[in-house]
C-alpha cells in the first residue's frame, strides 16, 4: 500500500503543479507578455487530448485483442491534419472570423444562428461525450485499483470500484471548475488550461515512450529481439478486417474533426492560423511516436503477464512487475495526464455549449426576455457552466454505472466516435455546400443520432439493459429489418462498422435530400456565403441596420456580460475611432456587428444576436430587413444623385459668379476709363481758359482784335465744358430713369424741318425728303425726339467728308412701327466700330470735330425711354443710322413710363 | 522593360505557392492510398505484423516530413523558426 500513498501524494503534487503552471500562464496572459504561450508548438501539443486515457491504456489493450488495427485510430487524424489545407484551415478561419465558441455554435452560425440547432448538437454532444469521459472515470479507477492490488490482474466492476470512480469524478469536477470556469473569458480562450495540456501532452509521451523504451531495451532485448518476439506472438499474422481498417480509419478522422474537445482546442483556442502549419506535420509526428510501442508493449505483456491479466493495463503492469516502482509512477501519470487532459477540456467545450445554448436562452426568456436587467449575467454564465461541468461528469458516472463498466476500453471510445462523426455531414456541408439548410442539418443530425442511439449507444448498456433482448433477436416491433445490429438485413458485419455505415449515409442522405428540398431563410444564405466563400471576404453578412439602438443600454448589457472594465475600453475605443469623446459610440451596423462579435465570445453566436436584437429592436433579418437593407442601397444611390445635382449647381453657381466678377471687373474697368474720359474732356477747355484768361491779364500790351479773338476762344470752351456738363447730366438722367417724359402731339415733317435747321444743315449739305411719307402724327415727347433728330444729322453734317455732302432721310412705317433712316454719302463707320458707336465717349477715328462723344450714347439712351430703339445700318451709301419708334406711340409712351 | 521582372518574378511565386497548395491537397490522398495498400496484402499471407508496423510507421514519418516541406513553403511567415520542434516532441 506504500505504493499507493506515494501515488496520492505524487498526484496531488502533480495537479499543484499544473494549478501553478496554469495561473502563472493565465497571468501572463492578462499582462499581455505570453507570446511564448502562442507558439505552434504550444498549440501542437495542445491538439494531443486527442490522446486520451483511451489511447495511453487503450491502445495496447486494442493492439493485444486486434493487432494492428489499433493504429487506424491515429491514422485517420493524421490525414485529417497533413490534409489541413482543405478542411482544418477553413474551420479555423471561419472560427475566428465568427469568434465562434463550440462546434454547436459553429454548426448554429452557419445555419442561420439557429438555437434550435445549437440545443439540438450541444444535446447530442451531451449524450456523445458521457461514455468517453465514463472511459476516462474507468481507467484512472482502474489505474489506481490496478496499482493497490498485488497480482497485476485487471480487478472486475466491485462496489469498491464504483464509489473510486465517483470520487474520481467528483475530483475531476472539482479540478476543470477550478481550471476553466475561472472567468468568463471575452474571447474562450483558456491561456492556463492550455498550458497545463501542453504540460500534461509532455508528461504522458514521456510516460509512453519511457515504458517503451524500458519494455524494448529493458525487457526484450532490443529491437531485433522484440521483432522476433512480435512474430512469435498470438499477433502476429497481418490479418486485419479489410472494412474495419477503412472504416476506422474515417471514423477517426470524422472524430478528430467533430469532437467538442478537439474543436474546442483547434479552433476556439486557436491563437493563430498559421500555426495549423506546424501542426499539419508536428501532430502526425507526435501521434506516431505515441503509436510506436504499442505493439512491443501488447506483444510483452501478453507473453510476460498471466493470460486472465488485463490488457488495457499492460502499460501500468508491466513496470510494477519488473519492480520498476518509478517507472511504474511516471506511467501512472501519465495515464492521469491523459485522462484530466481530456476531461477538463472535454467539459469545458460542453458546458460553454450547455451555458451559452441552453441556460442563457432560458434564464434570459424566464427573467422576462430583456437584456436591460439587473444583475450580473457574467456571474449567471459562471453559475451555469459550473453547473454543467458538475453534471456532465456525473453523466460520465451514470454511464459508468449502467454499461457495468466492463467493456473494454477501447469498444466505448468507438461508441463516442461515432456519435460525434455524426457532426460531419452538417459541419462539412456547412463549409462547403452554400445549399445546405438549416432543415436539412437538423435532419441529418436527427437521423444520424437515432441510428447511432439505436445501433451504438443503448446495445452498449448490455443485452438486457435498456433495449430488451427480444429486440436484439427479433427486431423492434418484430422486425427483423430493424435488428440493431443487423439494421436493414445487414447480417454478419462488425457492429461498429456497421454502426459507421447506416448512421453516417442516413445522416448524410437525410442532409442532402432535405436541403435540397427546403428554401433556406435569407439570414441562412448570407450566413452561408459568409462561411463557404470565407477566404474571399471577411466581412460579417446581416448587418445591424441600427440607429435605433441605445448605446447607453448596449453599454449596460455590455458590462453584465464582460465585466465594467472591458466593456468601457470596447465602448471608448469604438467611440474614439468615430472620433467621439466619452464612452458612448454611435451605433452604427458595423459598431453593432463587432459588439455581437464580441459578445458571441462570451454567450454564443445565437445569444448574443438575441440579446441585440432585444435592444436595437430587430430580431432576424427577414426578407424585409433585405429590403430595407435594398432600400438603403437605393437611398444612397438617390443621395449621391442628389449630390451630383448640387455639385452640378454648384459648377453652374460658380460659372455665374465668375462671370458676375468678371462683368463687375469689366464695369470697374470702365468707370475707371469713364472718369479718365471725363477728367480729360474737362481738362481740354479748362486748359484752353486758364491759358487765355491768364494772356489777357498779365499782357497789357494787347489789341483789341486779339482779346476779342481771347475772350471768344474762352467763351467758346466754356460753352463746350457747360454743353459736355449738361450732356452728361442729360445722360446721367437718362440712365438713372429720372427722365420725365413731356408728352406732346406734333407732325413728323415739322419736327425734322426744326431738327434740320437746328442742325444749320440746310446750307453745309444737301437733304434729301420725300415729306409726303412725313404726314404722319406722333404723340411722345417731341423735345426729346428732336433732340435725337437734331443729333444724328449735326453728326451728319460734321462727319461727312464727301465732296458734296448729302442727306437722305427715309420715312417708313414697317410692323406697326415708324422707321426714319438717316443715311450721308460719306465713308461710314468701320465695322470694328459700329459696335461701340453708341457707347460713352466713343469717337470714330481722330475726327477734326471735337465732340465729346455722348451724343449717340444719348439717342440711345432717349429712344429706349420713348420705346424705341436707334442702330446702325451697316452696309449703306454712308453711314447709315435707323430710328424705329413704335406707332402707337400712346401705348409705348405708357409703357415706358 | 525593369518593370516587367519583379511582376514575372511574383507571378512565378504565386505559381509555386498555388501548385504547393495543389500538392498540400493531394497529400492527404495520398496518405490515405499508402495506408490502405497494407490490405492489399491480406491474401498473400507473406506478410507479418512486423513488417506491416515498419512500412506504417516508414509511411507515417515520410507523410509527417512532405507535411512540413509543403507548409513551409505554404507559410506567409517563412522565416520562423521551427526548426528545434521535432527534437522538443521528442524529449
Amino acid at each position: 500500500m506504500a505504493i499507493l500513498n506515494t501515488l496520492v501524494l505524487v498526484c496531488l503534487g502533480y495537479v499543484a503543479l499544473l494549478f501553478v503552471v496554469a495561473f502563472i500562464a493565465d497571468r501572463a496572459a492578462a499582462q499581455g507578455r505570453a507570446r511564448w504561450l502562442r507558439s505552434p508548438l504550444i498549440y501542437t501539443l495542445s491538439l494531443s487530448i486527442y490522446c486520451t486515457a483511451w489511447t495511453f491504456y487503450g491502445a495496447v489493450g486494442f493492439a493485444a485483442r486486434s493487432g494492428l488495427e489499433f493504429v487506424t485510430i491515429y491514422l485517420g487524424p493524421t490525414l485529417v491534419m497533413i490534409g489541413w489545407w482543405w478542411t482544418l484551415r477553413k474551420m479555423v478561419r471561419v472560427g475566428r472570423s465568427q469568434r465562434i465558441t463550440s462546434i454547436a455554435d459553429l454548426i448554429s452560425s452557419r445555419f442561420g444562428k439557429s438555437n434550435t440547432l445549437a440545443v439540438f448538437v450541444t444535446v447530442i454532444a451531451v449524450i456523445v461525450l458521457a461514455p468517453y469521459i465514463a472511459l476516462q472515470l474507468q481507467s484512472v479507477t482502474l489505474s489506481f485499483d490496478t496499482v493497490a492490488a498485488s497480482d497485476f490482474i485487471a480487478p472486475e466492476a466491485t462496489p469498491g470500484q464504483q464509489s473510486t470512480a465517483l470520487w474520481v469524478a467528483a475530483g475531476l469536477a472539482v479540478f476543470t471548475i477550478l481550471f476553466g470556469t475561472r472567468n468568463v473569458d471575452a474571447n474562450e480562450r483558456h491561456h492556463g488550461v492550455v498550458m497545463a495540456i501542453a504540460i500534461e501532452a509532455v508528461v504522458k509521451l514521456v510516460a509512453l515512450l519511457a515504458v517503451g523504451v524500458f519494455v524494448v531495451w529493458g525487457i526484450s532485448g532490443g529491437l531485433t529481439d522484440t521483432l522476433a518476439r512480435i512474430e512469435a506472438s498470438p499477433i502476429s499474422a497481418w490479418d486485419v478486417p479489410g472494412s474495419r481498417w477503412v472504416g476506422l480509419t474515417l471514423l477517426s478522422a470524422a472524430a478528430f474533426i467533430c469532437l467538442p474537445r478537439m474543436f474546442q482546442v483547434m479552433v476556439v483556442e486557436s491563437e493563430h492560423e498559421d500555426h495549423l502549419r506546424v501542426a499539419s506535420w508536428a501532430f502526425p509526428l507526435y501521434l506516431m511516436l505515441m503509436s510506436l510501442f504499442v505493439v512491443p508493449i501488447a506483444v510483452v505483456g501478453l507473453e510476460m503477464l498471466p493470460a486472465e491479466a488485463n490488457p488495457d493495463l499492460f502499460v501500468l503492469t508491466l513496470p510494477l512487475m519488473e519492480g520498476r516502482e518509478g517507472l511504474a509512477i511516471l506511467s501512472f501519470l501519465g495515464g492521469f495526464s491523459s485522462a484530466t487532459s481530456m476531461v477538463i477540456v472535454a467539459a469545458i467545450a460542453l458546458s460553454t455549449m450547455v451555458s451559452n445554448h441552453i441556460v442563457m436562452p432560458i434564464w434570459l426568456r424566464s427573467t422576462g426576455g430583456s437584456a436591460v436587467i439587473s444583475g450580473d449575467l457574467r456571474s449567471v454564465a459562471l453559475i451555469a457552466r459550473r453547473l454543467s461541468i458538475a453534471v456532465i461528469l456525473f453523466l460520465g458516472y451514470l454511464y459508468l454505472r449502467l454499461s457495468g463498466g466492463g467493456s473494454a476500453l477501447a469498444a466505448i471510445g468507438l461508441i463516442s466516435f461515432v456519435g460525434a462523426a455524426q457532426f460531419l455531414p452538417a459541419l462539412m456541408g456547412g463549409l462547403f455546400w452554400r445549399g445546405a439548410t438549416r432543415s436539412g442539418a437538423l435532419a441529418g443530425l436527427g437521423v444520424g443520432f437515432l441510428v447511432w442511439l439505436y445501433c451504438l449507444f443503448l446495445p452498449s448498456f448490455g443485452p438486457s439493459g435498456i433495449l430488451p433482448q427480444t429486440v436484439f433477436d427479433n427486431g423492434l416491433f418484430g422486425q427483423a429489418w430493424l435488428r440493431p445490429y443487423a439494421l436493414f438485413g445487414t447480417q454478419g458485419m462488425d457492429r461498429v462498422i456497421h454502426a459507421v455505415m447506416w448512421s453516417m449515409l442516413l445522416n448524410a442522405g437525410a442532409f442532402i435530400l432535405v436541403s435540397i428540398l427546403t428554401l433556406p431563410q435569407p439570414i441562412e444564405r448570407l450566413q452561408g456565403a459568409q462561411f463557404v466563400n470565407v477566404f474571399d471576404h471577411s466581412a460579417t453578412p446581416g448587418g445591424w441596420s441600427g440607429g435605433l439602438a441605445q448605446s447607453e443600454d448596449l453599454l449596460i448589457m455590455t458590462q453584465r456580460i464582460m465585466g465594467a472594465g472591458q466593456a468601457q475600453a470596447l465602448f471608448s475605443e469604438e467611440a474614439r475611432r468615430q472620433g467621439l469623446g466619452g464612452y458612448l459610440p454611435e451605433p452604427s451596423p458595423d459598431f453593432l456587428n463587432r459588439l455581437e462579435r464580441e459578445l458571441s465570445g462570451s454567450i454564443g453566436a445565437a445569444a448574443a444576436h438575441a440579446m441585440i436584437s432585444q435592444i436595437v429592436g430587430r430580431a432576424t433579418v427577414s426578407v424585409e430587413d433585405l429590403m430595407a437593407v435594398a432600400d438603403e442601397t437605393a437611398q444612397i444611390m438617390e443621395y449621391s444623385s442628389r449630390l451630383e445635382a448640387k455639385t452640378d449647381e454648384q459648377a453652374r453657381t460658380a460659372r455665374q459668379l465668375r462671370e458676375a466678377n468678371e462683368k463687375l471687373t469689366q464695369i470697374s474697368v470702365q468707370k475707371d476709363a469713364f472718369l479718365s474720359q471725363i477728367s480729360h474732356e474737362l481738362r481740354t477747355p479748362m486748359t484752353s481758359i486758364r491759358s487765355f484768361s491768364e494772356i489777357l491779364r498779365e499782357t497789357d500790351n494787347l489789341t483789341d482784335e486779339e482779346r476779342n479773338k481771347y475772350a471768344k476762344i474762352i467763351q467758346d470752351e466754356a460753352t463746350r465744358l457747360t454743353r459736355l456738363l449738361d450732356d452728361l447730366l442729360d445722360l446721367s438722367v437718362l440712365e438713372n430713369g429720372q427722365v420725365v417724359l413731356n408728352r406732346e402731339t406734333g407732325r413728323l415733317e415739322d419736327l425734322l424741318d426744326r431738327a434740320i435747321a437746328s442742325a444749320d444743315a440746310s446750307g453745309k449739305m444737301r437733304i434729301r425728303r420725300k415729306t409726303e411719307n412725313e404726314q404722319v402724327m406722333l404723340t411722345t415727347d417731341l423735345d426729346r425726339l428732336s433732340q435725337v433728330f437734331i443729333n444724328l444729322v449735326s453728326n451728319a453734317r460734321k462727319y461727312c467728308e464727301a465732296d458734296a455732302p448729302e442727306l437722305t432721310i427715309k420715312v417708313d412705317p414697317r410692323d406697326g412701327d415708324l422707321v426714319i433712316d438717316f443715311i450721308d454719302n460719306g465713308q461710314g463707320i468701320p465695322r470694328n466700330q459700329q459696335a461701340v458707336v453708341f457707347e460713352k465717349f466713343a469717337r470714330v477715328g481722330d475726327t477734326k470735330a471735337g465732340g465729346a462723344g455722348l451724343g449717340l450714347a444719348i439717342c440711345r439712351e432717349v429712344m429706349g425711354r420713348l420705346g424705341g430703339s436707334i442702330s446702325y445700318v451697316p452696309g449703306q451709301a454712308g453711314a447709315a443710322f435707323r430710328v424705329r419708334l413704335p406707332l402707337e406711340s400712346a401705348a409705348a409712351l405708357e409703357a415706358a413710363q | 522593360m525593369s518593370d516587367g521582372k519583379p511582376a514575372l518574378f511574383v507571378q512565378q511565386r504565386t505559381y509555386r505557392r498555388r501548385r504547393m497548395a495543389d500538392a498540400a491537397r493531394m497529400l492527404p490522398v495520398l496518405g490515405g492510398i499508402l495506408f490502405m495498400i497494407p490490405l492489399l496484402w491480406l491474401g498473400s499471407g507473406g506478410m507479418s505484423t512486423a513488417n506491416v508496423m515498419i512500412y506504417l510507421f516508414v509511411v507515417w514519418v515520410a507523410l509527417a516530413c512532405v507535411a512540413g516541406l509543403l507548409s513551409r513553403r505554404l507559410g506567409p511567415e517563412e522565416d520562423q523558426p521551427d526548426d528545434k520542434l521535432p527534437d522538443e516532441e521528442a524529449g
